[in-house]
């Protein structure tokens, strides 16, 4: 197995894809002779060729219109979303035309479009340049949402993207790029949309966390006197229920760990389905540990506050299991927010 | 009954019955509005009234295998295309035998076998789509080419300008078709728009343009042939402003009182419909009696039509959850 860095997994499974199907093509800004500023396409422009791979103006709506529009007809286009609030400029044609083709062609034109972004804070790009935004995507019947943890399912979940008949986006928490870890390639390493995986295991409680949750969590759950499932739901739309659900039969107790504010936050459709389906098996009201619901701030110390960190989530769990309550959030506590 | 891609070709072959599919287009539209009015169809609908020149020279001029992107004025463009009258008046009133089993309605018309890309509701999107389209023709190396037909109102949105500047630097094979009916929405295009010509915005991507008489269905045949030969050739794409004029208001609820007095009546001594008949007559495609001849034809085929759709079933529920994704 290949030790890669998260960067280096994506390129690696996209370019797998691109030889095994020639109608594969790569979009975006700075991604084809630069290798993209996060060089998530390294070696593709090389190996594959400008009339595959191509840099695009900055011009979201055009380019992902114009993907939308390929994959319709037979192309399975990847465009590259820099950061994932250019996503808005373009959201019509994702959400609105890409996602609905198939429902209002009576099933016959098929959108195998997959749309990479690279989400999240920790680098201090700044209040524009920091969200994780799965909420501009959740709740969009006709789209596919997964979000990588690192290297080995950015591989897996990216080859699955690509492979799969509709549009697919894939968010990639940015400051995971660097990671190394070692990658399962070809086949094997493909990882179905849909899934979760288990990053943990224990009894106290399931900790679901997604994309940059995930280290916290699990890190967390490592370093606590209690000890919990941590699940990685890797995919969001549609999320893994059966795991989630044996799991918290078992536990009792959820916790979901977002990067994102509170409100509107993917942890809430994961709390409201458990806690109506398994209502009888809760020990514990379920805990969502997330982002203040404020615009990701950008000097360092406040940043890092922003981002549930595996100390915060560690004790928020700890306080949980002693008091059999919702804790307050850190902002509470400390009295700057209600 | 003839299938959409034998419409399609018949009307591609004879201009006759070029002719006919204006005839019906005008009629069919007509047929909407009564059914409208006598409460039978759910929501909403835009009239492509007047517009049927400019439906029939794009069909006329695109092969099957090319991709048309339109907008939600587009029943005209739909019938150019091949799409049969119980196709477009099923989905109309939400039946089963709509062209997409009724789920869509009035604005979301979808034809893949005749190149009719699922159809917008969206002012401009289907631009980049259309430029999309013609990507996937020029890497996997066919001559096909994309079109992509939308109104004067669309040009005043970023994706009119992304498509075309993108087209322009990958020299895309497609067609920007900007039917000009003189209004976008409820307001008259000088209103919102500091051009005169639509055209002249091709100067910006350094593309070639013309400006088309927009009633004349031979005259749009001729310029999106040219300009589908272009794309082809690998020359990049063309933006063609064919002025033509809306004789309905925006949607069934607006009966345009605001369009200034003497417009419509100066509009419709350039009516595409009567002017291409007597053009046809006076060359003797069509007899004396030619004219009334088509109008009966068209007229028995939409009754028809009607009924059969009026006795049709309505979509059942379980269409609603069919195709959300593809398996």
């Amino acid at each position: 197995m290949p030790r890669m860095r998260m960067n280096q997994a994506i390129s690696a499974a996209i370019a797998d894809e691109m030889r095994s199907d020639p109608d594969v093509i790569v979009l975006g800004e700075d991604i084809a002779v630069a290798e993209g500023p996060f060089k998530t396409s390294a070696g593709l422009l090389e190996e594959f060729g400008p009339l595959r791979v191509r840099d695009t103006p900055i011009s979201e709506m055009g380019f992902l219109g114009a993907a939308v529009g390929a994959a319709a007809t037979g192309l399975r286009p990847v465009v590259e979303i820099m950061f994932v609030e250019f996503l808005g400029v373009a959201l019509d044609q994702l959400s609105t035309e890409g996602a609905k083709f198939h429902y209002l062609s009576g099933g016959l034109v098929k959108v195998p479009l997959t749309v990479r972004a690279s989400v999240g804070a920790g680098l201090g790009f700044g209040t524009q340049h920091s969200q994780t935004l799965e909420s501009w995507v959740v709740g969009t019947p006709g789209l596919k949402l997964a979000v990588a943890s690192g290297p080995a399912n950015a591989y897996g979940l990216m080859r699955a993207a690509i492979r799969d008949d509709n549009p697919v986006v894939v968010l990639e928490p940015r400051r995971l790029y660097a990671q190394r870890e070692e990658v399962t390639v070809g086949e094997e390493g493909i990882i179905a949309l849909g899934s979760a995986q288990q990053a943990a295991a224990g009894d106290d409680a399931t900790v679901v966390a997604l994309g940059s949750t995930v280290g916290a969590a699990a890190e967390a759950a490592a370093a606590a006197s209690w000890s919990a499932d941590v699940i990685d739901l890797q995919s969001l739309q549609p999320w893994d229920k059966d795991m989630v659900y044996e799991s918290v039969a078992r536990t009792g107790r959820l916790v979901t760990v977002e990067e994102n504010p509170l409100s509107g936050g993917w942890g809430a459709d994961i709390v409201a389905a458990v806690a109506a389906d398994l209502f009888g098996e809760l020990k514990a009201p379920p805990l969502r540990i997330t982002a203040p619901d404020v615009p990701v701030p950008f000097g360092k110390e406040l940043e890092e506050r922003y981002m549930p960190s595996s100390v915060y989530v560690g004790e928020q769990v700890t306080a949980l299991l002693d008091t059999g309550r919702v804790p307050p959030s850190w902002w509470q506590r400390e009295e700057v927010a209600t | 009954m003839s299938t959409p891609l034998e419409r399609r070709q018949a009307l591609q072959q004879d201009r006759r019955v070029r002719y006919e599919r204006m005839v019906e287009i005008r009629a069919l539209e007509n047929k909407v509005q009564d059914l409208f009015d006598e409460g039978l169809v759910h929501g909403t609908t835009h009239l492509c009234l007047g517009q049927e020149a400019v439906a029939v020279g794009v069909a006329a001029a695109a092969r099957t295998t090319d991709q048309v992107t339109c907008t939600y004025r587009g029943h005209g463009v739909a019938l150019a295309l091949g799409l049969t009258p119980v196709q477009l008046l099923g989905e109309i009133l939400g039946r089963e035998a709509g062209s997409i089993g009724g789920i869509g309605g009035s604005m979301h018309l979808c034809d893949p076998d005749i190149g009719l890309m699922p159809t917008f509701a969206i002012v401009g999107a289907g631009i980049p789509v259309a430029a999309g389209a013609a990507l996937t023709a020029q890497v996997r190396g066919t001559d096909d080419a994309a079109i992509a037909v939308f109104g004067d109102g669309s040009t005043n949105i970023g994706a009119f300008h992304e498509a075309l500047n993108l087209a322009a630097i990958w020299k895309l094979p497609v067609v920007f078709v900007c039917e000009n009916n003189q209004y976008g929405e409820y307001s008259r295009i000088d209103l919102t728009t500091p051009v005169d010509d639509i055209a002249c915005r091709a100067e910006s991507y350094a593309i070639p343009s013309a400006i088309v008489d927009g009633q004349d269905p031979d005259a749009v045949a001729e310029a999106v042939s040219g300009a589908l030969d272009q794309a082809r050739g690998g020359a990049g794409p063309t933006l063609l402003e064919l002025k033509t004029y809306r004789y309905a208001g925006h949607s069934r609820a607006d009966t345009a009182p605001y369009r200034p007095e003497g417009e419509f009546e100066r509009w419709y001594e350039k009516d595409p419909i009567v002017n291409f008949g007597r053009r046809l007559v006076d060359e003797g495609a069509l007899g004396d009696n030619g004219v009334e001849e088509v109008e009966a034809v068209v007229g028995a085929r939409i009754d028809a039509a009607v009924e059969l759709v009026l006795a049709s079933a309505p979509a059942p529920v379980g269409a609603m959850f069919a195709n959300v994704l593809a398996p």
